[in-house]
C-alpha cells in the first residue's frame, strides 16, 4: 500500500468530529508548531518539503510563502482556495467533507507561519453543505482552544472565516477569488501587483489550495525533509487524484507522485482499469483545462518511456505529445466517447465561465463554442478546423488570467490529436449527427 | 535643501530611446516619444479601454499588447508573454517592440477581429462614426475580412434617461463609463451586469442616470454605445466645425468644444487631448443647456490632431505610415529588378524570370491588400 | 415563498445571522458580506428580487448597483421567481460521459420543461449548471444544499416522486 498523508484516517468513523480526529493524532502539529517553532521555522519546513501548489499551477508553496511582503503595521492574510470548479476535479470537495479538521489544522499552522490573524476559506457556494461541516468543525476547534484568542496560551490569535462563493469558476483564479471575497464581481486583477504584495483589502496575501494546506500537519509532524523523500525529483509528496469517466472505480485516490499512469489506471488499488468490455481512447490527466492525450501517448511518452504521475513526466514532450498534472482531474475516455462533442462541451464551459473582462477571452471563447457546436451538429466546413486552431492561438497568452489558456488548450489539443474525428464530422454530417455516433477510424459506432 | 530628482529610467521603444520617470508605463513612454516628434505618432500602441484621466482603467481590451524583449538592464530576459503597455511600468533598460514585431501586429489584428465579431456594422447610422476609436483601430490594425459567420449578440434596449442614449450592442466593455461615474459622480447607478459575452452596461432596473456630470460618459465612450441624445442623427461629425470655447461655470471648468453646423451649435463636448482623452470633465448644464454662441466666449478653432476624420485626410496621410510588418518586410527583401539583362530564349532563364515576375506581382498584391 | 416580497425584511433570526456575517470582516470591509448575505436572502425568499437587493445594499451600506453587478455575475442567485424545488443539473463533460445527457433528457421529459422553466404546479424549476465538483459520482444534480449523485432514470423518478408528495 502506498503511503497516505491526507487520507490515512479518512475512513475512520466519526473523523469529521474533533474528538475522533484528535484521537488519531490530530492537532498535534498545531501544538508542535505554535509551542516549539517560530513562524520562520514553519516556513522553512514548507520550503524543504518541496510541496507544490495542488490547485493546478504547481508552484512551490514554500517559495510562494517566501514572497509575502511584511510591511510594519499592515495585516497579512491567508486565503484558502476551496473554489474547486475545474471539470474533472472533486478532491477538495471530498477532503473537506470527510475530514474537515485536517484543513483547519493546516490553516492554523499556515496562518501562524505567515503571521495572519484572520484567515479565510473560500468555498464554492454550491458546496453549502460542506461549508456547514467546516463551520461546525471550526466551532469545535475554537471551543478546544485551537482557534480564537491566545491559542494554546501562546499569545497568537487566529480567526477562521468560511466564505461561500456565488457560482463562478473564475473565482478559482486567485485574484478573482480575492475580488469575490471583497464582495465584488469575480474579475481577475491585472498582475503585477501580485497578491503577495497587494492582495485581499490591498494587504499582503497568500492564496493556497485546500490540498496544499492540508499537507502542512504531516509536514510539521514529520519534517519537510521526510515529505521530500516521497515522490520523484521535484514532484514531492502525495497527490489527490480525482478519477472520473469510463473507469471501473471512479473516486478520489491519494497517490505517491511517481506512480506510473499505467498502474494508476489499471490497478485495483486505484481506477481498476477502463470499464469492462471497452478500451482506452483518450485521457485528460489534470482537469478539463489541460491538453487531452490520445491512447498511444497515455502510458508511454513519445520517447517510449513509462509515463508517470508527476508534474514532469506528464508534461514530457510539451504540448505536442504531453499534457499537465494540473489539479489532478483524471478523466478517462473509452471508445464510445466522441471527442468533438466533448471538446464542444468543455468549450461551452469556458464560454459560460469567462468573466468577460478582456476581449480575447470574452469574444474568443464564445466564438470557439459556436464553431464547435456547428461542427458537432453537422454544419461545419473544413476551414473551421484551422479557424479553431487560430482562434485558440490568439486567445492563448493574451488574456488577463489563465482562463483564456484553459479555454484554448483543450480545443487545440483535441484537434492536434484527433483531427480525423473533426474531419469526419464535417465530411459525414449525416452519420456524425446520429445520437451517440462516434468516429472509429473508417467506421462509425452508433 | 535641493530637491532630489528621481533617477530617470531609459527605455528603448521600437528602437527609439527615451527617458521617463519611475512609475511611467510603456504606453506613456511611447506617447512621450510621439509628443516630442509628431512623425512617430504611429508607434504609439492603440488604447481601447485605457484612459489616462481614469487611473483604474486599462488592461482589459488587450489592444495595446507589446513585446518586451528585455525586461530591464538588471534582468535582460524577455518577458514570456506579450504585456499590456498601458499598465506595465517601465524598468530601466527595458527594450520594447511594438510596430517592429510581427507577433504583436498579428495579435493586434486578432484583437480587432475579436472586438468586431459582436459589434454591429451600423456605422452609417451611428453618431460616433468619424470619431470612433474602434473605427480607427479596425482601420489601422485590422483585416478587411471577418471569419465570423455566427449571429451577433443583441441586448434588450433600456432607457437610461433624457440625455444619454445607450446602444449596448456597440459596447466593447472598456469599463470607462463605470470608472468615470465612480470617479466624478456621487452614487453611481449604472454598472456592468451579467458576465462573459453577456456582460452589459446597465442600471439593472430601468433607472435614469441623473446627476450633474452624467454626460461625461458620452465623451469617454470609445464607440457609439453612449451617445448624446440631443445630438442624435443631427449631423455627421466630419461635416461639423469644432470651436474651443469657455464660460464661467459654477459646477465645472467651463472649458468645452462647440460643434457648429453653420452658425448653429449642435453639440457641446469636453475638450479632448491628442489621445482623445478628456482631462477636464464638464457639467451637464454646459453640455446640454448652453447651445447658443452667446453663452460662450470663443477661443478659436479646435486643433484636432488624431482620432478623428475631421483632421482632414487623416486616413490618407496615415496610410503611408501605417505600421504593417508585411509591408516593411517586403520593402526590405524586395530586390530591384535588373532590366539590363539581354533578351534570352534559354528555357531555364525564362523560368527564372517568371519566378521573379511572380514575386513582383505578389508584392503588388501585398500593397493592394494593405491599402 | 416565491412571491415578490411586499415588505422586505429579514426574519429576526436571519437578521441576527446577517449581523454575525457582517461582523466577520475588518472594519470598513462590510461589502465582503455581500455574497453570503445574498445566500441568506435567497434562503428566505427563494429568489433575489431587486427590492431584496436594495434592502441588502442598505444593510451593507453600499450602493444598489454594487449588489446588482454582483448578483448578476454569479450563477447561484435566482433573479426571477423559481419553483419550490430548483433542480440544478451538471451538464459538463465528466457527467455527460457517465450518461448525463440521457438522464437529463429523461428528467426534462418527466417534468415536461426545459432548463430555465418551472412546472405549471410551481413545484420544480430546472436549471443547467456547470461542473459541481462531483465528477466521479456523476451524473449529478443539486436541489438546494443536497447533492444527488450517480443518477439513473430510475433514481430520477424516485426523487421526483418523493419531492412531489
Amino acid at each position: 500500500m502506498a503511503r497516505k498523508i491526507l487520507t490515512e484516517h479518512i475512513n475512520v468513523p466519526g473523523i469529521e468530529t474533533f474528538d475522533v480526529y484528535r484521537k488519531q493524532g490530530g492537532y498535534t502539529a498545531v501544538e508542535k508548531a505554535i509551542k516549539t517553532m517560530t513562524p520562520e521555522e514553519v516556513v522553512e519546513e514548507a520550503k524543504k518539503s518541496g510541496v507544490r501548489g495542488r490547485g493546478g499551477a504547481g508552484f512551490p508553496m514554500g517559495m510562494k510563502w517566501g514572497f509575502l511582503a511584511k510591511p510594519e503595521g499592515v495585516p497579512r492574510y491567508l486565503v484558502c482556495n476551496a473554489d474547486e470548479s475545474e471539470p474533472g476535479t472533486f478532491k477538495d470537495h471530498h477532503l473537506m467533507k470527510c475530514i474537515p479538521h485536517l484543513l483547519i489544522e493546516g490553516m492554523i499552522i499556515s496562518s501562524f507561519a505567515l503571521g495572519a490573524n484572520k484567515s479565510f476559506i473560500y468555498v464554492r457556494g454550491e458546496l453549502m453543505y460542506v461549508i456547514r461541516i467546516l463551520e461546525k468543525a471550526i466551532a469545535e476547534a475554537k471551543a478546544q482552544g485551537f482557534l480564537g484568542k491566545n491559542i494554546l496560551g501562546s499569545g497568537y490569535d487566529l480567526e477562521l472565516v468560511v466564505q461561500p462563493g456565488g457560482g463562478a469558476y473564475i473565482c478559482g483564479e486567485e485574484t478573482a477569488l480575492l475580488e469575490s471575497l471583497e464582495g465584488k464581481r469575480g474579475n481577475p486583477r491585472n498582475k503585477p501587483p501580485f497578491p503577495a504584495v497587494k492582495g485581499l483589502y490591498q494587504s499582503p496575501t497568500v492564496v493556497n489550495n485546500v490540498e496544499s494546506i492540508s499537507n502542512m500537519p504531516w509536514i510539521i509532524n514529520n519534517g519537510g525533509d521526510a515529505y521530500a523523500t516521497i515522490g520523484i525529483g521535484r514532484s514531492t509528496g502525495t497527490k489527490l487524484i480525482s478519477a472520473s469517466g469510463h473507469i471501473q472505480k471512479p473516486g478520489v485516490y491519494e497517490i505517491e507522485l511517481g506512480v506510473s499512469v499505467e498502474e494508476f489506471l489499471n490497478s485495483d488499488e486505484y481506477c481498476g482499469g477502463v470499464r469492462k468490455g471497452h478500451y482506452l481512447k483518450a485521457l485528460v490527466a489534470g482537469g478539463s483545462s489541460v491538453p487531452i492525450l490520445p491512447a498511444n501517448l497515455i502510458t508511454k511518452t513519445a520517447a517510449g518511456e513509462d509515463r508517470l504521475m508527476t508534474y514532469e513526466s506528464l508534461s514530457d514532450g510539451g504540448f505536442a505529445t504531453g499534457t499537465m498534472l494540473g489539479s489532478g482531474g483524471f478523466i478517462v475516455f473509452d471508445e464510445t466517447a466522441c471527442i468533438v462533442r466533448n471538446t464542444w462541451n468543455f468549450s461551452r464551459f469556458y464560454h459560460h465561465e469567462s468573466c468577460g473582462q478582456c476581449s480575447p477571452c470574452r469574444e474568443g471563447t464564445g466564438w470557439m463554442e459556436k464553431v464547435l457546436h456547428r461542427i458537432e451538429h453537422g454544419h461545419g466546413s473544413m476551414h473551421d478546423i484551422d479557424l479553431l486552431v487560430d482562434i485558440s492561438k490568439k486567445i492563448e497568452g493574451n488574456t488577463i488570467c489563465p482562463l483564456g489558456d484553459a479555454a484554448a488548450w483543450p480545443v487545440a489539443s483535441a484537434i492536434r490529436h484527433f483531427r480525423d474525428e473533426f474531419v469526419w464530422h464535417i465530411t459525414h454530417p449525416q452519420e456524425a449527427t446520429q445520437p451517440g455516433a462516434v468516429y472509429m477510424g473508417e467506421m462509425a459506432l452508433v | 535643501m535641493e530637491e532630489v530628482k528621481p533617477q530617470l529610467l531609459k527605455i528603448t521603444f521600437d528602437g527609439i530611446e527615451v527617458e521617463v520617470e519611475p512609475g511611467t508605463t510603456i504606453m506613456q513612454a511611447a506617447r512621450k516619444i510621439a509628443e516630442a516628434d509628431d512623425s512617430q505618432g504611429h508607434l504609439v500602441p492603440p488604447a481601447m479601454c485605457y484612459y489616462k484621466p481614469l487611473p483604474v482603467s486599462g488592461g482589459k481590451c488587450r489592444a495595446c499588447l507589446v513585446r518586451v524583449s528585455a525586461g530591464s538592464a538588471k534582468d535582460p530576459r524577455p518577458m514570456p508573454k506579450l504585456v499590456p503597455s498601458c499598465i506595465t511600468q517601465v524598468q530601466d533598460g527595458m527594450v520594447v517592440e511594438n510596430t517592429t514585431n510581427p507577433a504583436v501586429l498579428d495579435t493586434r489584428k486578432s484583437i480587432v477581429e475579436f472586438l468586431l465579431i459582436n459589434h454591429p456594422l451600423d456605422c452609417p447610422i451611428c453618431d460616433q462614426a468619424g470619431e470612433c476609436h474602434l473605427q480607427d483601430f479596425a482601420f489601422e490594425h485590422g483585416s478587411v475580412k471577418t471569419r465570423y459567420e455566427e449571429e451577433r449578440r443583441t441586448f434588450d434596449k433600456i432607457d437610461i434617461g433624457p440625455h444619454v442614449q445607450l446602444h449596448m450592442t456597440r459596447c466593447i466593455l472598456c469599463y470607462r463609463c463605470v470608472y468615470t461615474a465612480d470617479q466624478i459622480t456621487e452614487g453611481r447607478v449604472h454598472g456592468v451586469m451579467n458576465r462573459g459575452d453577456a456582460s452589459e452596461i446597465s442600471t439593472y432596473i430601468e433607472k435614469a442616470i441623473d446627476n450633474d456630470f452624467s454626460g461625461n460618459v458620452i465623451d469617454v465612450c470609445p464607440v457609439g454605445a453612449l451617445t448624446d441624445k440631443t445630438f442624435r442623427f443631427k449631423n455627421r461629425v466630419w461635416f461639423t466645425k469644432p470651436e474651443d470655447a469657455h464660460r464661467d461655470c459654477d459646477k465645472c471648468c467651463g472649458k468645452v468644444t462647440l460643434w457648429y453646423r453653420g452658425d448653429e451649435v449642435i453639440r457641446v463636448t469636453a475638450r479632448k487631448n491628442t489621445w482623445g482623452e478628456v482631462n477636464d470633465f464638464i457639467c451637464n448644464t454646459c453640455r446640454f443647456e448652453k447651445k447658443q454662441t452667446s453663452d460662450w466666449v470663443l477661443d478659436g478653432p479646435t486643433k484636432v490632431k488624431r482620432s478623428s476624420v475631421i483632421s482632414a485626410n487623416k486616413y490618407r496621410k496615415d496610410l503611408v505610415a501605417k505600421p504593417d510588418f508585411a509591408l516593411k518586410l517586403a520593402a526590405t527583401q524586395f530586390k530591384p529588378i535588373d532590366d539590363s539583362r539581354p533578351y534570352t530564349t534559354d528555357e531555364e532563364t525564362i523560368r527564372h524570370q517568371s519566378i521573379e515576375n511572380n514575386d513582383k506581382a505578389n508584392h503588388r498584391s501585398l500593397l493592394a491588400n494593405n491599402n | 415563498m416565491t412571491e415578490s416580497p411586499n415588505l422586505v425584511a429579514f426574519t429576526p433570526e436571519r437578521l441576527e445571522t446577517v449581523k454575525e456575517i457582517i461582523a466577520r470582516y475588518p472594519e470598513g470591509r462590510q461589502k465582503s458580506a455581500l455574497l453570503p448575505v445574498l445566500h441568506v436572502a435567497q434562503e428566505q425568499w427563494g429568489w433575489v428580487s431587486s427590492e431584496v437587493m436594495d434592502y441588502v445594499a442598505g444593510l451593507l451600506n453600499i450602493r444598489p448597483v454594487e449588489v446588482y453587478e454582483v448578483a448578476t455575475f454569479y450563477t447561484m442567485y435566482h433573479l426571477d421567481p423559481v419553483g419550490k424545488h430548483v433542480i440544478e443539473y451538471c451538464r459538463t463533460g465528466p457527467c455527460c460521459l457517465m450518461g448525463g445527457e440521457d438522464v437529463y433528457g429523461h428528467l426534462k421529459r418527466k417534468l415536461g420543461i426545459e432548463p430555465g422553466e418551472t412546472t405549471a404546479d410551481g413545484l420544480f424549476t430546472l436549471k443547467e449548471v456547470e461542473c459541481l465538483a462531483a465528477c466521479g459520482w456523476g451524473p449529478v444534480f443539486q436541489i438546494r444544499e443536497q447533492f444527488y449523485m450517480n443518477l439513473t432514470n430510475e433514481k430520477v423518478d424516485q426523487i421526483i416522486e418523493e419531492l412531489s408528495k
